[in-house]
């Protein structure tokens, strides 16, 4: 498969919320203001590009030399929320502004499953580290691309006169169902 | 916490199920969810599998959690998900494989599911593994529940056929056709019909969640009324009560200071 087709697949056609349906929780929690939606993006793209790569090496210099492949999971997991802990301090200490703006998102990235299916999801396509970080970025986008156009779409909402129990999440469930039908338009794309 | 506790069991299974829907409530988990509802035989493996790990993680983390520093608490209790669903991913690949496939990637994401790590933070931490398992029981059948009533919907709509296979030996155990050939709705199998299904009863459970508060609310005030009514007509009792006493006083000292100047007056007579 050649790393055009893994982007464009990654980014629209198997969107990651929208046919996935992964990292749900954070989009739908953060995905009320523009702002926040920017920022949650940006950190995720960080967190998943880093520990997906990191993964990978862990993954065929560590386990595979070790035998020890059943430990995928427990591995990917404890990096993953290790990487996220030394983002976050990392972060802190270097760049007190970007800290302020991402930090919060920060906490919330070791829960998203999107950041785990990314990781284990490269080696069981068996990609290599080059598809390996052309998918990771890929994901991530798409995730982010789905967030900003949905916060901009919940912020007309809010104006908006719902049936009381509809309010909230409901609703926002059902846009995304609308999303969903126009994002099918990309399926015949490659 | 008691009063809380003490409401929750009083308010019954069905209730309960309803109003700490751990899915439809609090939308939590939710990514499983939307995602393996196509047919009740995965909605029932992915419940049972969520059970298995919720009882057995709530256990373990009451267990180990007063012997945990508190820095190092959330990765402890990842690990312990983690390989609690090593294990069971494992017994569901040699068992039943071929519902093990069609679970895909969603049974090793059961690990960042926020209900079991969210039922390990706020309950079984500082519970007794007995509270705690009954707690993952509850939690996990709340889940199946919920992914049993959404599959259910979109099985039945979108492809005609209830039908349920065994996951022990894949073979079918009934398949009834509800509706004619031709008349499915066939969205309901995708992701469109996801997002719709879990809006509508994401709705639903809101809906009932308000007629009922409002119910409660209407209940309360009648009764803070009615309360204020009593109070009110007691303390005018009260009142009226004090105002025949100090009458009565005052008609009782009357008399008393009436006779008092005649005796004085006899007094100086003498």
């Amino acid at each position: 498969m050649n790393l055009f087709t893994i982007f464009i697949s990654a980014l629209l056609i198997n969107n990651v919320i929208l046919s996935k349906f992964l990292g749900m929780c954070p989009f739908m929690g953060v995905s009320t203001k523009l702002d926040s939606a920017v920022g949650m993006g940006l950190a995720v793209t960080f967190v998943i590009f880093g520990a997906s790569v990191i993964s990978w090496f862990l993954y065929y210099y560590a386990l595979v030399p070790l035998g020890l492949e059943y430990m995928e999971l427990i591995c990917f997991i404890l990096l993953i929320a290790s990487f996220v802990q030394f983002v976050e301090m990392f972060v802190k200490k270097s760049s007190p502004g970007l800290y302020k703006s991402l930090g919060i998102f920060l906490p919330l990235i070791t829960t998203n499953c999107a950041v785990l299916y990314v990781a284990q999801d490269n080696i069981t396509q068996g990609y290599s580290l080059i598809e390996t970080m052309v998918n990771s970025v890929a994901v991530p986008l798409g995730f982010m691309l789905m967030l900003v156009i949905f916060a901009t779409i919940r912020e007309r909402l809010n104006g908006n006169d719902v049936p009381e129990s509809f309010r909230g999440n409901p609703i926002a469930f059902i846009v995304a169902a609308i999303m969903a039908i126009a994002f099918t338009a990309f399926a015949g794309l490659v | 916490m008691t009063a809380v506790e003490n409401k929750e069991a009083k308010m019954g299974f069905f209730k309960e199920m309803i109003y700490n829907n751990p899915v439809f409530g609090l939308y939590l988990g939710i990514c499983s969810v939307l995602a393996i509802t196509t047919t009740i035989t995965n909605a029932i493996g992915m419940g049972m599998a969520v059970i298995v790990v919720l009882v057995l993680s709530n256990i373990l983390v009451s267990l180990i959690a007063p012997i945990t520093p508190d820095e190092i608490h959330i990765p402890v209790y990842i690990v312990i998900i983690a390989s609690l669903v090593t294990i069971v991913g494992m017994v569901m690949q040699a068992y039943m494989p071929s519902l093990y496939s069609s679970l895909g990637a969603f049974i090793d994401l059961i690990v960042v599911n926020c209900i079991i790590l969210g039922r390990a933070e706020a309950f079984a931490c500082n519970h007794n593994p007995l509270e705690s398992a009954r707690d993952g029981l509850m939690m996990g059948l709340s889940y199946t529940f919920s992914v049993l009533a959404m599959s259910f919907i979109r099985q039945v709509l979108g492809t005609g056929v209830l039908s349920f296979t065994n996951p022990l030996t894949s073979t079918e155990v009934f398949a009834f056709r509800l509706i004619p050939a031709g008349y499915e709705i066939s969205v309901f199998t995708t992701q469109t019909g996801s997002f719709l299904t879990f809006a509508i009863l994401a709705a639903l459970v809101a809906a009932y969640k308000n007629a009922n508060d409002r119910k409660v609310a209407e209940a309360e005030k009648a009764r803070k009324v009615a309360a204020a009514k009593a109070a009110a007509e007691a303390k005018k009792a009260a009142a009226a009560k004090a105002a025949a006493a100090k009458a009565e006083a005052v008609k009782a000292e009357a008399p008393k200071a009436a006779p008092a100047p005649a005796a004085k007056a006899e007094e100086v007579k003498a």
